[in-house]
């Protein structure tokens, strides 16, 4: 019931220029949105909150200007699946969701209070940069742009931060992406680059379109600066509140367990694995068999998709899995391979979800391009990450691991907790082939009689094998268990159960020097 | 028009289509053979086969395109 008493002319005049601000811009822009597929920054936040609703912060920030309401962008905090979130979210109504000094002040703020209430922090990005006539105010200053990527870079590993990428993010403005965890891209609109096309053809005289240059299915699949490709905003709001039901608040809160449901129901691992280590096979059916179902949040699926990162839950557990795809260029590891690695173990390591590694892999590219490319360094980045992990960690190897493959995927060296290999693994520096030409390769030349090479070559391929017989790694203590492949589900969520305690140790060392 | 492509170097190991031969989504048009494994080339269209580069045993560079489809 409406009480007469607070009909006052101060309230009249707060109610009048909060209705203003709400608002957003002018209708014009309001129209533009609507022609490019996009909702209001309001709604987007509607839909992100649980029951719409959230407390704002700064909300009459440059209300004395005309034009400015909230400065272009809402600093927000409500609630995901009940659990507290702080949001940054751009108005591309206002000025094209430029930055100016309080646009800059409040996203710095929204930074604090995240940090202060130790809680994730997404960024809904839709932003055309610097106001440069407004540069002095909000550029290079100790409270400038630049302290918003030095607070990403402060809290990255502490709180989850998750960028949802709903238009442009441009020059320095798309290091807001850049340090998130995670880069969730609307197919279409987002886009991300240094310099426009527009910028690219006046100073270096390259002709090329913003898709081409910056566009989010271009990120997805080649640069991998983008993590998921969605259709619209609100798949994307979707996914992102999807995301976070794996991550605890911040690195120090326990993690998130769900109800346990039934792997789905499919083709058996013994059906789906073929013997033949030189045959091809979808990783995504063996990984079906071991997680709950409906349980996979894949992380660049599109980009180097020769090995897969998925978030999934085996048990009810989140749990990151690292999975080579023979089905993909063999499964073998590159240069881009590495970087998807990399990033997805430091992102689990940090948020306390154990690893998963399963491991099919015939080692690291070789050949000039890749070498040129820095594979070597690439491959030391991926060992180091991997290595310099201390979740709890299992390695299965489920065929073939060679060389470096089988440092990568974490091998025995490299302290997983349990180092587990199906019937069907195989561990050696290289494959039979490749060892027998390596060795034998002046006696085989030798040998005149094509019929007696071949005898020759298959008799040292036989010995080869023999020499890398699982039971003999096993028996050597190499692997500390070889396990059927049907019962490799329950094997692996009972051992992650136990692993729950596994300490970790800090060291006194500020940190390695990374190889990248 | 889809144009597959060699998906890193290796040699042309089985060439499964012929030209003029009608290929579904999904389906294997050529294996190569890499770091000793078989690397299954896929059609991404359903459409029919076009042109087709290279025999059993051709080494091939990453890109190089293999075949085309038109859709």
């Amino acid at each position: 019931m409406t009480n007469d008493t607070t009909k006052t002319a101060y309230n009249e005049k707060l109610e009048e220029i909060s209705t203003r601000v709400l608002a957003g811009g002018a209708e014009k822009y309001h129209q533009k949105l609507e022609e490019q597929g996009k909702l209001f920054v309001r709604e987007r936040l509607r839909l992100l909150f649980d029951e719409g609703q959230y407390v704002e912060d700064g909300k009459f920030a440059n209300c004395e200007a005309d034009d400015l309401p909230a400065d272009g962008v809402v600093t927000a905090t409500g609630k995901i699946d009940g659990q507290t979130v702080c949001v940054m979210a751009n108005d591309s109504t206002v000025k094209a969701g430029s930055w100016g000094a309080r646009t800059v002040e409040k996203i710095i703020r929204i930074q604090e209070t995240a940090e202060k209430l130790r809680v994730p922090l997404l960024y809904l990005v839709d932003s055309a940069g610097a106001r440069i006539t407004d540069q002095l105010e909000m550029f290079p200053n100790r409270r400038g742009a630049g302290r918003i990527f030095h607070n990403q870079v402060r809290l990255s590993g502490m709180i989850p931060q998750v960028c949802l990428l709903f238009g442009p993010s441009a020059a320095g403005g798309a290091y807001i992406p850049a340090f998130c965890d995670i880069v969730i891209m609307v197919e279409g609109n987002a886009s991300m680059y240094l310099g426009s096309p527009r910028m690219a053809e006046k100073v270096i005289g390259e002709k090329v379109t913003l898709e081409e240059m910056g566009g989010a299915r271009m990120h997805c699949t080649v640069s991998g600066c983008g993590d998921v490709l969605v259709e619209n905003e609100e798949q994307a709001i979707v996914e992102a509140r999807r995301y976070l039901s794996y991550f605890p608040a911040n690195h120090e809160a326990p993690s998130k367990h769900t109800k346990a449901k039934d792997a789905k129901e499919g083709r058996s691992l013994e059906e789906i694995i073929p013997e033949n280590q030189n045959a091809p096979f979808d990783m995504y059916e063996a990984i079906d068999q071991l997680v709950d179902e409906n349980s996979l949040f894949e992380i660049k699926r599109l980009f180097a998709a020769e090995v897969i990162t998925t978030l999934a839950r085996i048990d009810g557990r989140p749990v990151g899995i690292i999975a080579n795809q023979p089905k993909v260029k063999g499964g073998v590891l590159f240069v881009d391979s590495a970087d998807k690695v990399t990033k997805f173990i430091t992102l689990c390591d940090a948020f306390s979800i154990p690893l998963l590694f399963l491991a099919d892999v015939p080692g690291f590219m070789i050949g000039t391009k890749v070498e040129r490319q820095g594979i070597i360094r690439h491959g030391a980045k991926l060992i180091m990450a991997m290595s310099s992990a201390t979740v709890p960690k299992i390695s299965v190897i489920v065929r073939k691991a060679y060389g470096a493959g089988l440092y990568a995927m974490a091998g025995p060296a490299f302290e997983p907790d349990v180092c587990i290999a199906l019937p069907t693994a195989q561990i050696a520096v290289m494959g039979p082939e490749a060892a027998v030409n390596a060795v034998y390769s002046n006696k085989i030349e030798a040998i005149t009689d094509p019929k007696e090479k071949i005898a020759y070559i298959k008799e040292k391929h036989e010995e080869y094998k023999e020499e890398i017989d699982i039971y003999k790694m096993a028996s050597e203590l190499i692997i500390d268990e070889i396990v059927a492949p049907h019962s490799l589900r329950s094997v692996l969520a009972t051992r992650f159960a136990y692993y729950e305690t596994k300490e970790i140790k800090k060291t006194s060392r500020k940190h390695p020097v990374y190889p990248v | 028009m889809q144009e597959v492509k060699a998906a890193m170097a290796g040699t042309i190991f089985s060439v499964d289509v012929k030209v003029g031969d009608e290929v579904k989504k999904g389906q294997v048009v050529i294996i190569l053979e890499s770091m000793k494994m078989e690397i299954p080339l896929e059609a991404e269209v359903d459409g029919t086969v076009t042109s087709i580069n290279g025999t059993e045993g051709d080494f091939v560079n990453e890109e190089d395109v293999l075949v085309t489809i038109q859709s």
